[in-house]
């Protein structure tokens, strides 16, 4: 590795931090800290902002490095994890976005919570977000600190560890100084980059092969060693029927986990309506859909002008094909032109985590303050600013967590961890959604049980999976506690979340309020009351 | 555009979503240019006018937890009746006709896009020798039924979109206004 791409990658990447820090403090000047403002934004975006700051918050570094790594490796299997991203928007679109955004003010517990006994539906929906949360900050973590495991070589094992801490430090300033309104710019600006970015690599490798996809996948299938198997599914996941089933598993996950992400369904309260929302969703489909086919080119294309080989010796889990591409695609390592878009592409990757980061961040500590705390501690008679405050000091506090997870959990593909954080959003938070929204007979221990008996399986077997122990690629290989097979728990643990939310309603002796389901409805679908 | 049914029209007049707060919703139809479609949205929104009317002020009965910013306003002499206008409007035929299109619309939505992911996914994992058979060049069936899920997707959105915007926005406007004017009434009416 030369200097000369690590200096520029760093100057680049200055250069958008001190934007985004400009942005942050520009967008804040005579603010007024109240919640409306921190948490929402003060709900002013246009549905074409929050559509690329959607985008920008979903197209995260699992994505644009996870995805082409896994491809590059496996060819085919990759594929499918961006088909699943972009189906689960459907469900977004169609149960979710507009629903939610009639019915809630901040978090996800807001819905849940009107029609049901407050404090202890609060408490559930709020636990359930920041695990979350917390879960796909590490993917984001992990794809910082391979990232920088890049730049700087074999040798960079302090660096990297700083560099993670420097991630986490930055994304705490952004999100406590800026609020909603700051991360939203964040979100936006990162989106565009990301996706110039992803553009111009496209148009590289579709030229290199002079715009025949047909010879760029040949070449792929060639390069990879495994022939026209490489093109079809299987090499992942075809192997025994345990990993059928765990790629079944992860497919169930991913099209359910988006509308159980807290950080998504916060976004849905910047915008002044649900018919807001709704346009919103349309942009980002269309963001996300163009942005998920080019991954494929660049995965393919990785395989094809880096190999498999080389991405592994990189980073074993794949998570660095994308940048040896550019590097590639630019005219080979010691090269200008390799230099230079190298230096783009690791610049972009950061910001990309930046902002994810930054927007997950904002989403959890609005969960931590705006209903753990605020359950919790009730501190009667205090203004809502002392909430926002709270919600600072959580974004501080949710940094630190996700930092340390995140130089533990180093050698996981992030888009296997992303797989992860989807299957706990799908299992504890999808179900008691769907249920307060359509079902009239839905009651408060439903609700909370809903919430935990989807989180508690999830997570639970994802202990005891091949993630954690028992295999050599595991966290902890020495020992050996591995009792479920699947590495992802969603074909069990989200069909828990929908039965504990039947179970429990059906074993409660509260009647469900009909008023209160009446109102849930209306206020759903037109809109009335709505903030 | 959908009737008025009886028990909403006695309190409804004529063309009110279009005459409440100038002001405030010209600023809104600003907002909305900066999206794609806002020339194709024949009236405004309303969201203004909410946060004037308070959604401190609709509903709501006893919460266990005061020191939350509630989602719903606190308990209230009036809260009852506030809670017998989500029941009318809810029994309205006009709220029963947008909730029937949007299921009409949804259900076989969502049942067709889940079915269609399945089989994508169990056929990847199940048949791997039927979607490796080749197509065109290099092209098999699995990377066809894959470029199928990304079409799928954009055209269902797209379908969604287009019968939301011409078959439930107005009338959900419409009611939107009815049930705040509702509510707003008998809460004036006891206080």
């Amino acid at each position: 590795m030369t200097g000369g791409h690590q200096t520029l990658a760093l100057l680049l990447f200055s250069a958008f931090v001190a934007v985004t820090l400009g942005i942050t403090t520009w967008v804040s000047r005579g603010r007024h800290g109240s919640a409306e403002e921190f948490y929402a934004g003060g709900r002013l975006f246009s549905p074409m902002e929050n559509g690329f700051a959607i985008a920008g918050d979903y197209m995260s570094a699992a994505s644009f490095l996870g995805i082409s790594g896994l491809i590059a490796l496996y060819g085919y299997d990759g594929l499918l994890y961006g088909v699943g991203f972009l189906v689960a928007w459907l469900v977004v679109l169609f149960l979710v976005a507009e629903l939610v955004r009639n019915c809630g003010r901040f978090t996800l517990a807001d819905v849940v919570a009107a029609r049901m006994s407050e404090r202890p539906v609060r408490i559930a929906a709020g636990t359930a977000s920041v695990t979350v949360s917390v879960l796909y900050l590490v993917a984001q973590m992990v794809g910082a600190g391979s990232l920088v495991a890049l730049l700087l070589g074999q040798t960079g094992e302090a660096a990297q560890s700083w560099a993670v801490i420097g991630v986490g430090a930055l994304m705490v300033i952004y999100v406590s100084l800026g609020g909603m309104r700051a991360t939203t710019w964040i979100q936006i600006v990162k989106a565009v980059l990301l996706i110039g970015g992803t553009v111009a690599l496209t148009v590289l490798v579709l030229l290199r092969f002079h715009g025949d996809v047909d010879r760029l996948l040949l070449t792929a299938a060639d390069r990879s060693g495994h022939g026209k198997a490489f093109l079809a599914p299987g090499l992942r996941y075809g192997g025994d029927w345990t990993s059928r089933l765990d790629f079944i598993s992860l497919g169930i996950a991913l099209v359910l986990g988006t509308a159980g992400l807290p950080h998504i369904l916060s976004r849905f309260y910047t915008v002044p309506t649900a018919r807001a929302a709704r346009r919103s969703v349309v942009w980002s489909v269309g963001l996300i859909g163009s942005f998920y086919l080019m991954t494929i080119v660049l995965g393919f294309g990785a395989a094809a002008l880096v190999g498999p080989d080389a991405v592994r010796r990189s980073n074993a889990a794949g998570n660095t094909a994308v940048p040896l591409l550019a590097l590639d695609l630019g005219g080979g390592a010691g090269s200008t032109g390799g230099t230079v878009l190298f230096a783009i592409v690791a610049a972009i990757a950061f910001a990309t985590i930046l902002a994810v980061v930054a927007g997950i961040t904002l989403a959890s500590s609005a969960s931590v303050a705006h209903d753990l705390y605020a359950s919790l501690r009730r501190p009667r008679g205090k203004a809502p600013r002392s909430e926002v405050a709270v919600a600072r000091c959580a974004a501080v506090g949710i940094g630190i967590v996700a930092i340390a997870l995140g130089l533990l959990a180093r050698d996981l593909n992030v888009a296997f961890l992303v797989g992860l954080a989807f299957a706990v959003a799908a299992s504890a938070n999808l179900p008691v959604l769907l249920y307060s929204l359509f079902w009239r007979g839905f009651t408060t221990r439903g609700a909370v049980w809903a919430v935990y008996g989807g989180l508690f399986p999830a997570i639970g077997l994802v202990l005891l999976s091949p993630v954690v122990s028992g295999s050599p690629g595991s966290l902890f290989p020495g020992v050996d506690f591995q009792y479920f097979p699947l590495e992802n728990p969603g074909i069990v643990s989200i069909p828990l979340g929908f039965l504990a939310g039947w179970l429990g309603t059906v074993m409660s002796d509260e009647v469900a309020d009909e008023a209160k389901y009446a109102e849930t409805e209306v206020r759903s679908l037109t809109g009335a009351g709505a903030v | 555009m959908l009737p008025v049914c009886p028990s909403l029209g006695m309190q409804s007049s004529n063309g009110r979503s279009h005459g409440t707060g100038d002001g405030p919703e010209s600023s809104a139809g600003h907002r909305e240019e900066h999206g794609a479609a806002a020339h194709e949205v024949p009236f405004e929104d309303p969201w203004y006018d909410a946060l004037a009317a308070g959604w401190g002020e609709l509903d709501g009965t006893g919460r266990p937890a005061p020191a939350v910013p509630p989602a719903r306003g606190e308990a209230g002499a009036t809260a009852p009746r506030t809670r017998d206008v989500y029941l009318e409007v809810q029994r309205s035929e006009a709220f029963q006709e947008v909730r029937s299109r949007y299921r009409r619309f949804v259900v076989p939505g969502v049942a067709a896009f889940l079915v269609w992911y399945a089989a994508y996914v169990i056929a990847a994992t199940t048949a791997p020798g039927l979607m490796a058979r080749p197509v065109v060049g290099a092209v098999n069936v699995a990377l066809l039924a894959g470029l199928g899920q990304f079409i799928s997707t954009f055209l269902l959105t797209w379908a969604y979109a287009r019968h939301a915007r011409l078959r439930r926005d107005r009338a959900a406007l419409e009611l939107r206004w009815d049930t705040q004017e509702l509510t707003r009434g008998v809460q004036g009416g006891a206080s």
